[in-house]
């Protein structure tokens, strides 16, 4: 564990405290089993924005906290336990990101205090096929008199039902795949020519596939420059990653002692299940890994803090190492439950299947490997 | 029946080939064996009735089974040309389940002469489906502790007790059941019975399975009733049978059934459209790409495997324990496919319902969620390891069993 300050430690606690009381795992099946649209429940999204949980990395002058990134990363893990549903990610993460890092004053003023309030929902919409690719953009944004018109669209748009601002990367030169020619256009989701498809996931939570449709924008929704939003992306990006893996580790975590517990408690042939070596070992490697993991989501989080050079390649170690680590406890979590691990009362399968999304959002571990390898020139 | 030498063998496949082309209905071709869905919510069609009954008369859905329990009574090399007969017209074979794959060989090992005509037909026509009524909350890979008890009520066992995870006892006819027939011994205090899910006395509760359908029960005996003349073996001597039949499903459940919710479409294939290739057909994602080379290659060495042990075990027909192995591998291979189906698809890989994704991109996700399973059923890869360990390699037991 990082060596917190005062701050974080009571920002850790708190979390901590809320999720026990709050939302446990039966909260995220009851959303579940109410088949709510935006895949999230939005009173207990109120009650994380009142405890000011939105505005962490937003700074004080647009109504944040400024508590930077491994603050909001230890929020996010704690959130990550229980499996927690919430656009905090999308939104207070990944799209506060993009404002900070790319807004002007503003477009800051008119989106970050109500993103750090919980009451607008932001979010990144950034892939279009099948696979995590933020170079292969091919929506394409046409210059029009007085401003751009938008053509194109994406998939898997995190909370893509639940957003009111959608920051949009769209092609204004050059060919899928070059990263020169992209910019980020800011897009109320109420534009006209938006339309959006609910996609019914494994993990159940809130994702949506958006059309655009001659969508108009003015000049003024570029974030950024209108060349340079690769760049942008990237750190954008490298955000949501560091953040995401965050989520993953307190999953994983989580799930680890859930599975530890039960190889102490069943027993079979006289003996709990604990005492086989053969688990003993398996529980023993999940745990290294584990330990692995948390350091490395805890320096791809404070390397952002430090805006130090080496982000990239921290963060697409994190994001790989963090989802091998969450495949394998996920994994590991249903077999050495037997057969009650494999029905749907039990919690194992929200754990298993929230891993494969966690895993392939914002690239998976083959992409990131790749992409530490390339950073490392080899 | 004589064992055919090259030109019999050409004859037979002949006549199979000529019986198939007059009885398979021609809607059903390429129809993937609905014995195979895990729910068997709708009824068969008409044609599918046909179909079976035809199959089922001729015993050819038991090729290898005695004629006189209404099995084909095929030699290995004509059962062989049989499937292959079906195969090549697209033709499934409707005769299946727990009755074929594991509670028939077993009967016809261990039951009497009357038993095996009383049961073994029905088998052999696909009228009865049976369910294994094994596991119970308390007894899973340690089976020998089951507590359902049976108790001697003259001409019949009174039966008490429940299991759980039995697949399909919401469709069985029939149970074959493990219960407790001695309370001071633990392996030697079990017996095998035969008794219908007919009867007042049993109850069964579906259980939802982390890939959303239902194939498992709960199942709750209350003064069920099963007749004497279907206690299989002899009184508290069901263990070795149980053995034997675990052998039989272990067997089957090797990396077989392994359907990858693709549409039929290798998985190679799969990747090369969904993550895109170079101009030499090599997969876009190197890592991807070895880790699927790597399966491929266990995979074939998997297969090989599995026909040296056909040729070694020639003349002994019966399952041995290298089944132990094939098992764990396998279903490993298995389980990686499942996954790099998933990953290969990507966003489209983590659908639940809709039609924002294909039927293949469904499929796959649902055969993915239910294929962690198969290192579970059967003798879990844990208890498979121990087998290895223990009883082929000769390692120490520190297991308080016995
Ligand atoms: C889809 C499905 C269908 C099934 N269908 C049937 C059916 O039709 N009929 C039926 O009777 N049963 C059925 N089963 C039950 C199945 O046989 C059991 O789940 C299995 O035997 C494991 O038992 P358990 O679930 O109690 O797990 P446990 O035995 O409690 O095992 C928990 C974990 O401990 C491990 N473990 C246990 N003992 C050891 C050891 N000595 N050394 C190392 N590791 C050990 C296990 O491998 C597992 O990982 C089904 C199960 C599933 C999942």
């Amino acid at each position: 564990m990082a060596v917190l300050t005062e701050e974080q430690s009571m920002l850790r606690d708190a979390a901590r405290s809320w999720v026990q009381e709050k939302s446990p795992v039966t909260a995220f099946r009851k959303m579940r089993d109410s088949g709510v649209e935006l895949g999230y429940d939005a009173t207990a999204w109120n009650e994380m924005a009142e405890m000011g949980w939105a505005g962490v990395i937003v700074p004080e002058e647009y109504g944040g906290s400024e508590f930077g990134y491994l603050s909001l990363g230890l929020v996010i893990e704690e959130l990550g336990r229980t499996l927690t549903a919430s656009p905090l990610i999308a939104s207070g993460l990944g799209a506060a990101s993009a404002l900070i890092l790319g807004g002007s004053d503003t477009q800051k003023s008119e989106w970050l205090p109500k993103i750090a309030e919980g009451t607008a929902i932001a979010t990144l919409a950034v892939d279009e096929g099948p696979h995590h690719a933020p170079e292969k953009v091919a929506l394409t944004a046409q210059s029009t008199r007085v401003g751009y018109s938008l053509n194109g669209k994406k998939t898997f748009v995190l909370e893509g039902m639940a957003a009111n601002l959608l920051v949009v990367s769209a092609r204004v030169s050059g060919q899928p795949g070059d990263k020169a020619g992209i910019a980020l256009f800011l897009v109320p989701a109420d534009t006209k020519g938006v339309t959006r498809q609910k996609l019914s996931l494994a993990d159940s939570r809130g994702a949506a596939n958006i059309a655009f449709d001659n969508v108009l924008v003015p000049e003024s929704a570029i974030l950024g420059s209108v060349d340079g939003g690769y760049a942008l992306l990237e750190k954008v990006l490298d955000r949501a990653r560091a953040g995401l893996s965050a989520e993953m580790l307190g999953a994983a975590v989580q799930a680890f002692e859930v599975t530890l517990d039960y190889l102490k408690t069943r027993v079979q042939f006289g003996q709990v299940i604990g005492s086989f070596q053969a688990l003993q070992h398996r529980a023993a490697k999940m745990f290294t890994e584990l330990e692995l993991s948390r350091s490395a989501v805890e320096a791809a989080l404070t390397a952002i803090d430090n805006d130090s050079p080496d982000v990239p390649e921290l963060v697409s170690l994190a994001k790989a190492k963090m989802g091998d680590t969450f495949h394998l406890v996920s994994n590991e979590m249903v077999q050495m439950h037997g057969g009650i691990g494999m029905t749907d009362a039990h919690d194992a399968g929200f754990y298993l299947k929230r891993a494969r999304a966690a895993e392939a959002a914002f690239g998976n571990q083959a992409y990131h490997r790749d992409r530490y390898a390339r950073i490392q020139g080899y | 029946m004589a064992d055919f030498g090259g030109t019999d063998l050409e004859t037979f496949r002949k006549e199979v080939r000529e019986w198939v082309e007059g009885n398979f209905p021609k809607a059903l071709k390429g129809v993937p064996n609905p014995m195979a869905r895990e729910e068997r919510g709708n009824a068969p069609s008409a044609d599918m009735e046909t179909w079976r009954k035809a199959v089922g008369a001729k015993g050819w859905g038991t090729p290898s089974w005695p004629k006189e329990y209404g099995g084909g009574g095929l030699s290995a090399a004509e059962a062989r040309v049989v499937t292959g007969e079906f195969n090549r017209a697209g033709a499934y074979n409707p005769i299946g389940g727990m009755g074929v794959m594991m509670f028939g060989p077993t009967l016809l090992e261990y039951g009497t002469d009357a038993q095996k005509l009383e049961h073994i037909p029905a088998i052999c026509r696909g009228e009865i489906a049976w369910c294994q009524g094994f596991s119970e909350p308390g007894a899973g890979s340690d089976l020998a502790a089951l507590s359902t008890k049976a108790v001697d009520k003259g001409d019949h066992f009174e039966i008490d007790g429940s299991k759980i995870w039995t697949s399909g006892a919401q469709w069985a006819d029939w149970c074959f059941c493990l219960v407790r027939t001695d309370t001071a011994k633990k392996h030697e205090g079990i017996s095998f019975v035969l008794f219908t899910m007919r009867q007042p006395g049993v109850e069964v509760r579906p259980i939802p399975l982390i890939a959303g359908s239902s194939p498992f029960c709960e199942t709750f005996f209350t003064g069920a009733r099963a007749e004497k003349k279907d206690l299989v073996g002899p009184l508290n001597g069901g263990w070795t049978i149980a053995k034997r039949l675990l052998q039989h499903e272990r067997s089957g459940l090797t990396g077989a059934g392994g359907g990858l919710g693709s549409g039929g479409k290798s998985l190679e294939q799969l990747a090369k459209d969904y993550v895109g290739h170079d101009d030499k057909g090599r997969i876009a994602d190197h890592d991807l790409r070895s880790r699927l080379v790597a399966n491929a290659i266990n995979m074939r060495a998997f297969q090989q495997t599995a026909v040296r042990a056909m040729l070694e075990a020639k003349g002994n027909a019966s399952p041995s324990s290298a089944t132990s192995i094939m098992k764990n591998a396998g279903t490993q291979l298995i389980q990686e496919r499942h996954e790099m189906a998933l990953e290969i698809m990507g966003h489209q890989g983590l659908g639940w319902e809709g039609d924002a994704f294909d039927a293949d991109e469904l499929a796959a996700v649902r055969g993915w969620l239910f294929g962690k399973a198969f290192t579970i059923f059967g003798g879990s890869q844990e208890v498979q390891s121990n087998i290895v360990s223990k009883r082929i390699l000769g390692l120490p037991d520190l297991t308080q069993s016995k």
